[in-house]
């Protein structure tokens, strides 16, 4: 193989194109030509990929966060609750949730870095919990527009307005807003990771933690730092996914972490740590979301669809780690 | 040379047809000689203790007649057959057995499985034969005095008891010949009894010991014959109770001191570290408080060698001194007049004091990093005011100490990982050097490293310590560390043992004085 294929970013485009290559071939009479079919796998594949950002730093570092899912679940219920039941406005009930969803990454990363408990593990108890307190918070129910009163008529009260913004399509419908977010986040992924002297520290935690500790980086700051932002970029997701289902429900995100870990790995981030980057991230979500597209456009049924999913990522991955 | 007409006698005689004989053994690895015409024998019932300085390449030798290197010159012969083995299983099976010095056994494990791992006798049809294996145990067990219940994990035991659960595993194979590998360098003093009880016993029932040591006392005390070797080749073989120790111990240091080391012109100034009662961290991470701790000073210019055995605590000292293992030490540390306190590594660059470790790829280089990122990852904050990196002056800096070091990259984006031993630790040099250091704490700064880039290092010391950098130095290397250190303290057990200045210092006073004699 020649030498520019050794770069991780020319692996991850290889794998994006072979899926995009699939495209054109299986291109189910010309709708893969098409641009609402791609602004719609962009909107679809967004919330994951907001999660998948926080995702790849928490992964450089050397860890994991199982609790993505969950904490967009208990995201999403938190800002209907605000934004609907309460009737917060958006500039209360946003940084509310963000505020929640940060609290709840930070837990975990507290957990992780004071008390050493390992990341695996910490961060599923954090799924399980945050679930669990989704569903306390909303007494099990979808929280949305429609509101049982005492005596057990329904009443609709309107959507406010910033769900329908949020959920809304730019650019003549082009261009879902969530889409817009994601890309925001993939940018702010980015300054921290290669901009900021944070970056650099994550890096060097997750290449050789004993390293970085006697090399004077505050390690443990740092995870809290990691895993707080993860928490806070699932609030970001949660509050999307409330917007575009017009609902906060209480099973939002479940088994999203593992879509969000397949995304950074796609793209070629190492587990181990220390290696990897944001714009891999973004070329993985890349690549899972047009898999996905391909496979419904071609009206492949769910069953071959998840297992063709799974031979997939495996395959890709094989791919990226094939050398010389 | 003294070697030299030693040299000239024949090996003693065995009393009987030897167990092992090795002769005219070579080995060669990617174009360095590493063994040149060695010779060895072991007889039945006989100690023979395997000696030489680190690197002198006694390992090699061992590594050669278990198997692990089945590429080699020169011929082994077991009990007169001449064999050649293609794995450590195959010599294994042939009797020869390793204890290691860390004992490999799954701690989870019982006593009983771990003896039989990877082994197991089994009945028809596959199913494990566990009584059998109960008794053939309790039996071994017994036979080495051993009064332990076999059916307990052996993670539950201590590292003595390990080691002879190890022993009782090697002879479940009806082990003639039995290496050990500095056996009690993780025991403490009636550990040490127990296993040379043991030893007694297996040399009773006409077993051979190798046995490889870096502690006089034990050799003696232990020893049948003694074999040395140096940088490879054979010096000597004698029978240790005719072997005055000074004879031995000149055997084995007895390289000249050539001028393979830059002169050092030593210009000591000022008091620049202080240490009054520092009390030892263990290696658990908290302080062992026992005894009055350890005192000495440096002045500003200096290099203080630190000579020990393993074990004996310099690097314990130097982590503890970094602040690596992050308790506070009360005013036991001063630093140019102020007090120091040795809470963690930040505070330690911060207040101009580095250390690099002897474990450059456990803990000095993140070797998915560039070049340029691991030289200045320990003084980042330099290059990124306001938390916002720079790269053009990172890029500079490494530069820089690239140049000054002579550290051979094609660019200084390559990852460190990617780079030789010698480049690798002038990195780990070069990133300690970027926080600006007043006292650098240097353990082992040339393990693993090829004689060009050490005298280039050495040439460094002598530079930084010009500028007026204090050095403190751990080196296994004996000529090293009397070319180098200005005056060198002796540890021993913790405690320092012993000072010498430069100028009286010999290999033999610092080999007697570091093993506590």
């Amino acid at each position: 193989m020649k030498s520019w294929f050794r770069h991780p970013f020319a692996r991850a485009m290889a794998a994006l194109a072979l899926v995009l290559l699939l495209g054109f071939i299986f291109n189910a009479d010309g709708a893969f030509f098409k641009w609402g079919t791609h602004s719609d796998m962009y909107r679809a594949i967004s919330v994951y990929g907001i999660l998948a950002c926080g995702m790849t730093m928490v992964i450089i570092i050397g860890g994991i966060d199982l609790g993505v899912g969950s904490i967009l679940g208990l995201s999403a219920v938190l800002f209907s609750l605000l934004a609907i039941r309460q009737g917060w406005p958006p500039w209360m009930a946003i940084p509310a949730t963000l505020m929640a969803g940060a609290v709840c990454g930070l837990a975990a990363g507290g957990l992780i870095a004071r008390f050493r408990v390992q990341p695996f593990i910490a961060t599923l108890a954090m799924m399980v919990f945050a679930r669990g307190l989704a569903k306390w918070i909303s007494g099990g129910q979808k929280i949305s527009t429609v509101i049982q009163k005492a005596n057990g008529d329904f009443m609709n009260v309107p959507v406010p307005a910033v769900f329908d913004q949020l959920g809304a399509k730019i650019l003549h419908g082009n261009l879902a807003v969530v889409t817009v977010i994601f890309l925001i986040s993939i940018m702010v992924c980015w300054i921290i990771l290669t901009k900021l002297r944070w970056g650099r520290f994550m890096y060097a935690i997750g290449g050789n933690e004993e390293a970085a500790r006697l090399s004077g980086i505050p390690v443990w700051a740092m995870k809290l730092l990691a895993y707080g932002l993860s928490g806070l970029f699932c609030a970001v997701a949660g509050i999307c996914q409330a917007a575009q289902e017009l609902q906060g429900d209480p099973e939002a995100g479940v088994s999203y972490e593992l879509t969000a870990i397949a995304i950074v790995v796609i793209g070629g981030t190492s587990l181990a740590g220390g290696r990897g980057g944001i714009g891999l991230t973004l070329l993985g979500a890349l690549t899972i979301g047009y898999l996905e597209k391909i496979l419904s456009i071609n009206a492949v049924g769910e069953a071959a669809r998840l297992m063709l999913t799974g031979v997939i990522i495996v395959g890709a991955v094989l791919f990226q780690r094939m050398r010389k | 040379m003294p070697c030299l007409e030693a040299n000239s006698n024949s090996i003693p005689p065995a009393a009987e047809m030897p167990l092992v004989e090795m002769s005219g053994i070579g080995k060669t690895f990617a174009g360095v000689r590493v063994l040149e015409d060695v010779r060895f024998e072991l007889s039945p019932g006989e100690v023979h203790v395997l000696a030489g300085e680190n690197g002198a390449g006694k390992s090699t030798l061992m590594k050669i007649l278990c198997g692990v290197y089945p590429d080699y010159e020169g011929e082994i012969r077991l009990a007169g057959r001449p064999v050649r083995f293609k794995s450590p299983h195959d010599a294994f099976r042939h009797g020869i057995a390793v204890i290691h010095q860390e004992i490999a056994l799954i701690p989870d494990l019982s006593v009983v499985d771990n003896i039989f791992l990877g082994r197991e006798p089994v009945r028809r049809g596959g199913w494990l034969d566990r009584s059998g294996q109960r008794t053939k145990a309790r039996e071994i067990l017994d036979q080495l005095g051993l009064d332990l219940d076999e059916r307990q994990p052996a993670g539950d035991f201590s590292v003595a008891i390990r080691q002879m659960i190890g022993i009782a595993k090697a002879l479940t194979f009806a082990a003639e010949v039995i290496i050990m590998d500095e056996p009690t360098a993780t025991l403490n003093g009636p550990e040490a009894e127990r296993l040379f009880t043991l030893i007694a016993r297996l040399k009773a029932q006409g077993r051979g010991i190798i046995y490889i040591s870096h502690k006089m006392e034990e050799i003696y005390r232990l020893g049948d014959r003694a074999t040395v070797l140096r940088d490879g080749r054979f010096i000597n073989t004698a029978r240790l109770p005719d072997l005055p120790e000074e004879e031995f111990i000149r055997w084995l240091v007895g390289r000249k001191l050539d001028q393979q080391f830059p002169p050092r012109r030593a210009s000591p100034g000022a008091t620049r570290l202080e240490v009054t009662g520092f009390p030892l961290p263990n290696p658990a991470g908290s302080r062992n408080n026992v005894g009055a701790g350890v005192t000495f000073r440096v002045a500003a210019g200096e290099i203080l060698g630190f000579a020990g055995l393993q074990g004996s605590g310099n690097s314990e000292l130097f982590h503890g001194l970094f602040g690596a293992c992050g308790d506070e030490v009360g005013d036991s540390v001063m630093l140019d007049g102020r007090p120091f306190r040795s809470v963690s590594p930040a505070y330690s660059l911060r207040h101009g004091v580095a250390l690099l470790t002897n474990d450059r790829k456990g803990n000095g280089l993140v070797p998915a990093l560039s070049t340029a990122r691991n030289i200045t990852l320990a003084a980042l904050k330099k290059f990124s005011p306001r938390g916002w990196l720079r790269p053009k002056s990172e890029q500079e800096a490494a530069a820089t100490q690239r140049d000054a070091l002579n550290i051979r990259v094609a660019s200084l984006d390559q990852e460190v990982g990617e780079l030789s031993g010698g480049n690798q630790q002038k990195v780990v040099l070069a990133k300690w050097l970027e926080t600006a250091p007043k006292v650098l704490l240097l353990d082992e700064p040339t393990r693993g490293v090829d004689i060009g880039a050490k005298h280039e290092i050495y040439e460094l010391m002598n530079r930084l310590t010009a500028t007026g950098i204090s050095i403190l130095l751990i080196t296994s290397e004996m000529p090293e560390l009397l070319a180098l250190a200005d005056r060198i303290l002796v540890m021993h057990r913790g405690r320092i043992v012993a000072e010498f200045d430069r100028t009286v210092a010999t290999p033999e006073k610092i080999a007697h004085a570091a093993m506590g004699e």
